[in-house]
């Protein structure tokens, strides 16, 4: 245990720089021994008061001086100072860990009889060897700042009674534990409303993926035939729905499915048929969405199992005919079984989008018609997305902002989403490994 | 004869299910039933039989088959389209268009009745807020499209080519940050927004469409970067050429088609995406143009519906374009991505 590396990082482990010292590196060995001061500070003076800030969220919210109202602590912001003190913690922590592997590093130099390198010669063959940090550097600050902090605090919301009631600057935010989640789940107020959202969100992800994935697939082989000719003009004219941005398109069909007005029922009545409630009756409403998000995604799957189509090698076919396969047995022995497992991958991520799939229900009904039994803030067609969209309160929803139970639904959503890749990476690795098609 | 059972079957099927959607469209009211209603459910029963004789029998002429494969093309295209023209034609009626009992712009007496007055409007009447509108839009798009696909390509290529510490949990780290409903950050990022006194910016918006662009990205240009081979760059290593050298010199121009695919994802994304700048955004001047388009018709008030029509279809026509002359491009995206699950 007397080797010099082990010495020199036990002195840095005590004061910062000192086996640095002992390495005869001593511009790094100031710059730890600064950072250590300075560290010392952090921790000692404001360190405890915003990590308390964020422990408590805040004491009291206003008081009135002299008929003005002054406020004194905002939980927001208590929030964010305690949560940035956390980072400054851990970034020190970090350095003081760096400080004790660098003089080991270097003991370890010293110890096989190497010089140790000057300063400048050092930080020049990191900055060679961190290349790849230099070009990561800003889009990891732009996520760090625009996904990761605003989704940190998205989750610290759900743990808290953070809604309407509660807003600062007037009024403090408290730590709840688990009681968005409890409300959600188990109180009669929401807990209906949630599990009938939930179940119409899963029906409507398996339905949306199936028929848009099969439906593009019977396009693709239609266009795929013999004999049928002009096939990229009729891709082209099928690709259309899909280049047309969402917000008209959907609007389009949300006003030609108008009950009242709207030219598919004029068409009905001219054919002397009953007109439909497209999107006024609960379950028509449920149907309708789907028949329009079929004419909107099934491009895109015709798109991607056209290219599979043709990357199927010809002699399969010609060996199925020499055995005196239909064309039945054809589709369901060759072409099937290529196409799901080239796709396999991307069934999985429609399906994960499509619980997530807000343009549609937001655009076509926005929730509605209105549940019977459902919780006012949300409608019979809304999804778990669209549902934490109105209780966010944003964009003019009109609904009272619940911060707290929009969070928790949408850690729900991620929980599920979550789930389901998992299980779907483990099953395409195997399918890898089971080496079936190439 | 095996193959008959599921032809029948499917057949048995799709007459029960024509049943309960004629049932559905029968009047009650009516007294008589129409006689379309038949000719519907005969037409619909011989291309249900033809449909299923194709799919699962090999006794049929290859004339029939390709005659009903052309029947269906047609229908699908009447299906594709006829929503595209029906906006074309709204935005060139003179009354208010949804409540027309015609599908093409004619007066009561079935003449050609068009007008460009909608897209006059547009230009120098009373909606002549589009033309701002369009400028903002297509500001924030190209500057969002420049610095998104900027970052994303610089986060791909590094995560692509070099094994450094904290690489794999990188990845790990961006497809969680991937799973969870873009709602939650919104909430935050628009309370943050608003406390820098950025809300109602441009700024803001391109803000949040650039840094958030390589969370969508990474993993196709990764999987794009991974099958360009080592070599070329190994090559110019010897020849003396910097790491940034390469990366400009070789690895930039060999990105095109990812490249492009990347900067139309992120263009077109930002064009249409109506619900983030409806959030940030709320001055009338400052607008985009989905958000603006949209004022057209959610107001209840004042629902200028050929207004929309007239906007829409300006506001379409350059991602439809786009669209249209880059689908190579489009096929290749998403199959690079597919493959990286």
């Amino acid at each position: 245990m007397n080797r010099h590396s082990v010495k020199v990082s036990l002195f840095s482990a005590i004061i910062m720089g000192l086996g640095q010292i002992i390495n005869k590196q001593y511009i790094k060995a100031i710059l730890f021994f600064l950072i250590q001061i300075t560290g010392i500070i952090y921790f000692v003076t404001i360190f405890p008061k915003h990590f308390m800030g964020l422990v408590t969220l805040g004491d009291v919210a206003q008081t009135v001086v002299n008929g003005e109202i002054i406020f004194i602590d905002n939980s927001i912001y208590l929030m964010v100072y305690g949560l940035v003190a956390l980072i400054i913690a851990g970034i020190i922590i970090s350095l003081y860990i760096f400080n004790i592997r660098d003089a080991f590093n270097n003991g370890k130099l010293i110890e096989r009889g190497f010089e140790t390198l000057d300063f400048w010669k050092e930080l020049k063959l990191a900055s060679s060897r961190q290349f790849p940090i230099f070009l990561l550097i800003l889009p990891a600050l732009g996520i760090l700042f625009f996904t990761i902090f605003p989704l940190i605090f998205g989750i610290l919301f759900a743990f808290t009674n953070y809604d309407f009631d509660h807003l600062p600057p007037g009024h403090l935010i408290d730590w709840t534990g688990f009681a968005s989640f409890k409300e959600l789940i188990l109180l009669d107020d929401y807990s209906y409303t949630f599990y009938n959202v939930s179940l119409w969100t899963v029906i409507w992800a398996i339905v949306a993926t199936i028929t848009t994935y099969f439906g593009g697939m019977l396009v693709a082989i239609l266009i795929q035939q013999r004999g049928i000719k002009f096939k990229k003009f009729w891709r082209t004219i099928y690709v259309l729905p899909y280049a047309i941005p969402q917000f008209i398109s959907l609007l389009v069909w949300k006003n030609l499915m108008n009950e009242d007005f709207g030219p598919i029922n004029e068409y009905l009545m001219t054919l002397g048929l009953n007109t439909v409630p497209w999107f006024n009756d609960p379950t028509w409403a449920k149907f309708s969405i789907i028949l329009v998000n079929m004419w909107i995604g099934i491009p895109v799957s015709m798109i991607l199992i056209t290219g599979i189509l043709t990357t199927i090698p010809k002699d399969l076919y010609e060996a199925a005919d020499v055995d005196g396969a239909n064309d039945y047995q054809k589709f369901r022995l060759i072409t099937l079984p290529m196409i799901l497992f080239s796709t396999a991958p991307i069934l999985i991520m429609q399906f994960a989008g499509n619980i997530n799939n807000f343009n549609v229900i937001y655009l076509l009904t926005d929730g509605g018609p209105i549940g019977e039994g459902y919780h006012p803030t949300a409608g019979s067609t809304d999804l778990l997305v669209t549902w934490l969209f109105k209780l966010s309160g944003l964009g003019n929803s009109g609904m009272p902002p619940q911060y707290n139970l929009a969070s928790a639904i949408g850690i729900i959503i991620f929980v599920v989403i979550a789930t389901i890749s998992i299980i779907s990476f483990r099953r395409t690795k195997s399918f890898k490994e089971s080496d079936m098609i190439q | 004869m095996k193959f008959f059972k599921p032809a029948i079957l499917l057949t048995l099927l799709l007459l029960f299910a024509m049943g309960g959607v004629a049932y559905a469209f029968v009047d009650e009211t009516r007294e008589t039933t129409s006689p379309f209603l038949y000719l519907f459910i005969v037409i619909g029963v011989v291309v249900a039989y033809i449909c299923t004789q194709m799919f699962f029998g090999k006794k049929l002429s290859n004339q029939v088959r390709v005659v009903t494969s052309y029947t269906l093309l047609v229908l699908l295209v009447i299906i594709s389209v006829y929503p595209i023209l029906f906006i074309i034609m709204t935005s060139l009626k003179v009354e208010n268009a949804l409540f027309s009992p015609t599908f093409l712009p004619v007066d009561e007496f079935g003449n050609w009745n068009a007008t460009f007055d909608h897209y006059k409007n547009l230009f120098s009447g009373y909606n002549e807020q589009f033309v701002g509108w369009f400028w903002n839009t297509l500001k924030i798009s190209t500057l969002s499209m420049i610095f998104g696909t900027i970052l994303t390509v610089l986060a791909s290529y590094a995560l692509s080519r070099f094994k450094f510490r904290g690489r794999q949990s990188s990845l790990t780290l961006l497809l969680i940050l991937g799973m969870f409903p873009g709602f939650m950050a919104m909430i935050a990022i628009y309370i943050f927004l608003q406390e820098l006194q950025l809300h109602d910016t441009h700024l803001a918006l391109i803000l949040v469409y650039s840094l958030g662009a390589p969370l969508g990205g990474v993993f196709v240009a990764k999987g794009f970067y991974d099958t360009i081979p080592k070599s070329l760059e190994e090559a110019a290593r010897i020849d003396g050429a910097s790491q940034l050298g390469i990366f400009i010199r070789i690895v930039l121009p060999l990105s095109k088609p990812m490249l492009t695919f990347i900067a139309l994802t992120i263009f077109t994304g930002t064009w249409v995406d109506f619900i983030f700048a409806k959030i940030i955004i709320f001055s009338d001047e400052k607008m985009t143009l989905a958000v603006g388009l949209l004022t057209f018709v959610r107001d209840m008030n004042a629902s200028d519906y050929n207004a929309f029509a007239a906007g829409s279809v300006l506001a379409a026509i350059p991602i439809t374009l786009l669209f249209i002359f880059l689908q190579r491009f489009l096929v290749e995206g998403l199959t690079a991505g597919a493959s990286k699950g």
